[in-house]
């Protein structure tokens, strides 16, 4: 079995506003190093009768590229983010309407599907939906020595044989959704679930430091 | 989504405000909201607010085949999407009137005014020009996209720099814009109107200008009947505004330039409002990676990856392809007791000859 070595591994600046836009009922922007993502949430709405689900919320999720029109890239990690919105939000509590998240992408210098998911979470914690959990995006990359490195840019992610994007939970810090490029043995897999897992918990205090924060005035 | 319907009561109000000259914000007939104008990380990228509008601008370029009617001209692409971010609305793959008209409204503004000289974006005349397209991304809709849209537009193209490509290398050079030209919308009585009172309004006057003080378009919409000392008033009130606007534009360019100069970090990252209380930050943080390698090498020990049984494929004749042994027919057909159904997995696309055989067994 490969030792991999696992240096370097930190997270880059963070940085997250909520509350920015005045229409959507829920809106914050991510940014992770230049990595920056638009999240605006409309919900519960009224839905389309064709699109109605008798006990639950619909979630719609949409991503906006920054240049071009949406193409297969950005339906598949809607997707990703619908998928993991679903497992942690409590749709049963809003029958026969709809949740709209629609995220725009600013820029991309890497790890966007964690960034896109974490800007997913901050905007339906500002829209006050019920959820069960929190969950946050964690991206690392393999490069061809084998060493694992968390939050790659662009440039970092161009070298990498792999790259890994995990969305995490906050209660039980288990996977809810992984997204994978490139090849890796079983090992490397769950090196970087791990890797991802650790990290997971310095984003989820960074959520909590934001909401208090926020809440510091009111509460 | 549908938006909230406007009441009969708040119609009432506004347009009896409007009677007696007063505006819902506080403010005056012809006052402009706040302008902000703000960059991205890369060139081209610029974000405007009017007042609570939110509005973002990209430019990129691609070479491409010039038209065959204009061998020697760039060409300019224009596209405000209108996002259903901006308002609960605005559906995803519309193309609903509202777009349809800006998009032709900013089209216009800027291909009539020339501000861009297509001719310079030619590169191999006849075979390889500059496509510039601009992409508008309306963020949060509080009225007047038309204006933060131009505004936007033409800052995004000022910002951004195309890059020369010669026989030997690349080398960076601005994008010649030869006078700013801005859009201002004029409703019935008052300048910049706001979501409401949108809504509220018959017509709508949207007169481009640029800083020589020339009309670059003007429109009309809404069938209202304007006087001809209406129209005057607006275009000198617009020419009045368009030079206040243009000096904001080009103060923007200023510090965004020098900033990049100074090498300061630049873009949507560092523009973000520090002392709000509903924005963090928080610095690059090293993760602990203590017990790592041995929980995975745990996590791997426990569970054996299971034993697959993949049937491996066979060739039972050129052109066939077989993965597995079908299952016994369960449709409980007693002639073909003896005839194994075989799923014949196809890898060639003409089989007509196997689908005949299927054809006569199932009789």
């Amino acid at each position: 079995m490969e030792v991999c070595k696992s240096t370097d591994i930190s997270l880059r600046e963070f940085g997250c506003e909520q509350n920015l836009l005045s229409r959507p009922d829920g809106s914050a922007s991510f940014i992770q190093g230049d990595t920056s993502v638009l999240a605006g949430m409309y919900g519960p709405a009224e839905v389309k009768v064709s699109k109605e689900i008798y006990d639950r919320a619909t979630l719609e999720v949409l991503i906006q590229p920054k240049v071009g029109l949406p193409s297969v890239r950005e339906r598949s990690q809607e997707q990703c983010v619908r998928e993991t919105c679903e497992a942690s939000l409590l749709s049963f509590l809003h029958p026969r309407s709809s949740l709209t998240l629609i995220l725009q992408v600013v820029h991309n210098d890497g790890s966007l599907l964690s960034c896109l998911l974490n800007a997913a979470c901050m905007a339906l914690m500002d829209a006050g939906l019920p959820m069960s959990c929190l969950f946050c995006g964690v991206t690392c990359a393999i490069n061809s020595d084998g060493q694992i490195i968390t939050d790659p840019t662009v440039a970092q992610e161009k070298e990498s044989r792999a790259i890994l994007t995990f969305a995490i939970d906050s209660t039980d810090h288990k996977v809810l959704m992984s997204s994978t490029q490139g090849s890796f043995s079983v090992y490397e897999l769950q090196q970087c679930i791990a890797v991802c897992q650790k990290a997971s918990e310095k984003i989820f205090l960074f959520y909590r430091d934001s909401v208090q924060r926020r809440y510091s005035k009111t509460l | 989504m549908k938006d909230t319907p406007l009441s009969n009561c708040e119609r009432d109000f506004l347009l009896k405000a409007i009677e007696e000259k007063k505006r819902l914000d506080g403010r005056q007939t012809y006052d402009y909201r706040n302008i902000k104008i703000t960059f991205g990380t890369d060139y081209g990228c610029c974000f405007v607010d009017l007042g609570k509008t939110r509005v973002m601008a990209q430019v990129s370029c691609e070479l491409v085949a010039p038209k065959e009617t204009r061998p020697n001209e760039g060409i300019l692409f224009f596209n405000i999407e209108l996002s259903p971010m901006a308002s609960p609305a605005f559906e995803p793959g519309r193309q609903s009137e509202l777009s349809v008209k800006l998009n032709r409204q900013l089209e216009r503004c800027f291909r009539n005014s020339k501000c861009i000289d297509t001719e310079s974006l030619c590169v191999v005349s006849g075979e390889k020009v500059w496509q510039i397209r601009v992409d508008v991304h309306t963020l949060n809709h509080d009225g007047n996209l038309m204006d933060a849209a131009s505004i936007a537009a033409i800052t995004a193209l000022c910002h951004f720099r195309r890059p020369d490509v010669s026989i030997q290398g690349e080398e960076i050079t601005v994008v010649s814009a030869q006078h700013s030209t801005v859009c201002l919308i004029y409703c019935t009585s008052n300048l910049d109107p706001c979501e409401r009172e949108e809504r509220v309004m018959d017509g709508l006057l949207m007169i481009a200008m640029n800083k020589h003080r020339e009309i670059c378009s003007i429109q009309s919409s809404g069938g209202i009947m304007l006087l001809k000392e209406q129209v005057l008033r607006c275009s000198k009130i617009a020419s009045v505004k368009v030079s206040e606007i243009t000096e904001l534009i080009s103060k923007a360019l200023e510090n965004d330039k020098k900033a990049r100069k100074a090498g300061e970090r630049c873009g949507f990252a560092e523009s973000m409002p520090q002392e709000r209380i509903t924005a963090l930050k928080m610095d690059e943080t090293p993760v602990e990676m203590k017990n790592v390698t041995e929980k995975a090498e745990d996590i791997v020990k426990k569970y054996e990856a299971p034993p697959q049984s993949v049937p491996s494929p066979l060739v039972p004749a050129p052109g066939v392809g077989q993965v597995g042994q079908g299952q016994q027919n369960s449709w409980g057909l007693e002639e073909e007791d003896g005839e194994s159904e075989e799923e014949e997995e196809m890898v060639v696309e003409d089989q007509p000859k196997n689908k005949l055989d299927q054809g006569e067994c199932c009789k």
